[in-house]
């Protein structure tokens, strides 16, 4: 599965459409199958953030706040999202491939960040 | 969190004011980091106070305002106050626009130890910036046909009353709008407005949205979640497609009507509610009590105030008006001259049954406003899926109007014209399950406009595309 986190420094980007850093990884089901890779993008943009979604191949989506519009797109496009997350993008990350993070989580790292 | 600022600042003492304030409030300290929000941001968040003690406030208020913190450290530095506009993207995912006034709290030597953020609510500035003062609207409710004043006369005398209020009405007529006026008018407008469409989640999806959970309830529930009764404390709770409620879920509703109080679930504490309930449907609820699918006792419960939107077939001197008024609405939103229908597209717009009420016709007006390029808006620039319902169309059954209520739930102020066509798009195709020839025939598109449609949107996949090339 091809997991997509929105961030920013080193937690969750509180906002989708805010976000000018992802990292993209792949878990097999039991472990990443390689180096997460970050990407830094040019811009805010939501749309231009959705169009690299969808042409990554993304299926999961680890976001903060997210506008309908969009939660309704990667839904119709069979991408899950987990939106709402406060947190490290470590535990996150750690959460998601042990298959327990859920929208609205508000992670132990929550309280240590910035 | 910072020590200096529980010295100053006691939390109990500090909260219990700012819940009586109508506006979303956060106090952080010099870590940026919350200390308190009242119930209304909580409400606005979905957030819980207990859960967020301690976090960084951006990840809270989900701004786009902070800058990493900056606009933040500069007021903490400069000790002067700031105003600034901005928005947010709430706890049931809409971006809100916001004025926010960033005040330095300042201890005992005056030294400032942390920030009130204090959030206010645009949306009515941004939405009434294009409409004029008009004796013939309430809010944004808008017509002047004698129906429309009767239901503008009873909007007040609702909204001074505490009881439940049943909307009926077609999809398309504004029972979302109306509701929301009636909270807005009424003492209770400082308090949060609720919004949950009960035909949209599962049953126990419901139970919990409504109720909450005690952690511990069941597989998952890891933290308590107050439900939306507690949510809109003090307000008014609006329970859309009441008619689809299930039923078991109706005896509970109709306990917490009784006695204002409930059980969340899993809880062994009894929860105290002050909610104003106002309920909507567009389906026939007297003949599903026949049926046995309502609870008798629960209609007559709801049903104290009844209110029925009138469907714009019967609105007589209305349909005019408000072509006229969206047309004039639309024009000066998109910089456009003034435009007129021409005698021909007139007649054909007022013959129409507009089966989705005023959302489709003011869809109709928008569509037509971004296509003409001239003065006159002709036949020609009408929406074709219309010449294939001219022929008499009979109002649609209120089970029947489904379908078309999905197709035509998009528009939302302020979009343009591609935006709302993209959003009509995409629930289409989740409601057909992406099926794109079923899609078309509901958008009443070609299967080829519908293709082309969607890579003007960039709804298409690359590799579809390159497929696509591969084959031409």
């Amino acid at each position: 599965m091809k997991i997509l986190l929105t961030v920013q420094d080193n937690s969750i980007a509180p906002r989708f459409d805010q976000a000018t850093e992802v990292i993209i990884a792949e878990h097999d089901g039991r472990r990443l199958t390689a180096e997460p890779r970050t990407i830094i993008l040019p811009h805010r943009s939501a749309e231009e953030l959705s169009d690299l979604i969808v042409k990554e191949g993304v299926q999961c989506v680890v976001c903060g706040g997210i506008e309908d519009s969009f939660h309704k797109f990667f839904t119709w496009k069979k991408i899950t999202v987990i939106d709402g997350v406060i947190g490290a993008h470590a535990e996150a990350m750690d959460k998601v491939c042990a298959g327990e993070l859920r929208p609205g989580a508000i992670l132990a790292s929550a309280k240590q960040g910035e | 969190m910072n020590d200096d600022f529980s010295v100053h600042f006691p939390a109990v003492a500090v909260g219990n004011l700012l819940d009586s304030i109508p506006h979303g409030i956060a106090v952080i300290d010099r870590e940026l980091k919350i200390v308190l929000i009242n119930e209304f941001l909580e409400a606005l968040t979905g957030l819980a106070l207990a859960d967020v003690k301690g976090v960084y406030v951006d990840f809270v208020l989900r701004s786009n305002i902070a800058q990493r913190g900056r606009t933040f450290r500069e007021v903490l530095a400069s000790g002067e106050p700031l105003v600034i506009d901005g928005d947010i993207v709430s706890r049931d995912r809409r971006k809100i626009p916001m004025q926010f006034t960033l005040s330095p709290l300042r201890g005992d030597e005056d030294e400032t130890v942390g920030l009130v953020i204090v959030l206010d609510d645009l949306t009515a500035v941004v939405a009434s910036a294009g409409l004029s003062a008009d004796h013939d609207q309430t809010d944004s409710i808008i017509g002047q046909s004698p129906k429309m004043r009767e239901v503008f006369d009873l909007i007040p005398l609702m909204a001074h009353t505490e009881a439940s209020v049943l909307i009926t009405g077609e999809t398309g007529t504004g029972k979302d709008k109306v509701a929301e006026a009636i909270h807005q008018r009424s003492s209770r407008a400082a308090k949060p407005f609720i919004k949950i469409n009960c035909g949209a989640l599962p049953e126990s999806l419901l139970e919990s949205e409504l109720f909450g959970y005690v952690k511990g309830a069941f597989t998952g529930a890891v933290k308590d979640k107050p439900g939306m009764f507690r949510l809109a404390q003090g307000g008014t709770l609006f329970l859309t497609e009441i008619g689809d409620m299930p039923l078991p879920l109706q005896v509970k509703l109709l306990s917490v009507l009784d006695d204002r109080e409930f059980f969340p679930l899993g809880g062994e504490k009894k929860i105290k509610v002050d909610v104003r309930i106002i309920a909507a449907t567009h389906r026939p609820l007297k003949q599903r009590v026949a049926a046995g699918e309502f609870r008798e006792d629960l209609y007559y419960r709801l049903n104290v105030l009844h209110l029925h939107l009138p469907p714009l077939r019967e609105r007589e001197t209305d349909t005019r008006f408000l072509l006229n008024h969206f047309l004039r609405l639309f024009a000066e939103r998109t910089g456009n001259s003034a435009k007129t229908f021409s005698d021909e597209s007139l007649a054909l717009l007022m013959d129409y049954a507009f089966p989705g009420n005023i959302r489709e016709l003011r869809n109709i007006v928008e569509y037509c406003v971004n296509i003409c390029q001239s003065r006159r808006i002709e036949v020609e620039h009408l929406p074709k899926y219309l010449f294939s319902r001219l022929s008499p169309v009979a109002p649609p059954a209120p089970a029947a109007l489904e379908p078309e209520a999905r197709t035509m739930q998009s528009p939302a102020s302020g979009k343009d014209w591609l935006a709302i066509e993209k959003d009509l798009i995409i629930e289409t195709l989740t409601q057909t399950r992406g099926n794109r020839t079923k899609a078309a025939e509901i958008l009443g598109w070609g299967r080829t406009t519908l293709w082309r449609k969607l890579k003007t949107h960039g709804l298409v996949n690359a590799p579809e595309l390159s497929n696509t090339k591969e084959a031409a």
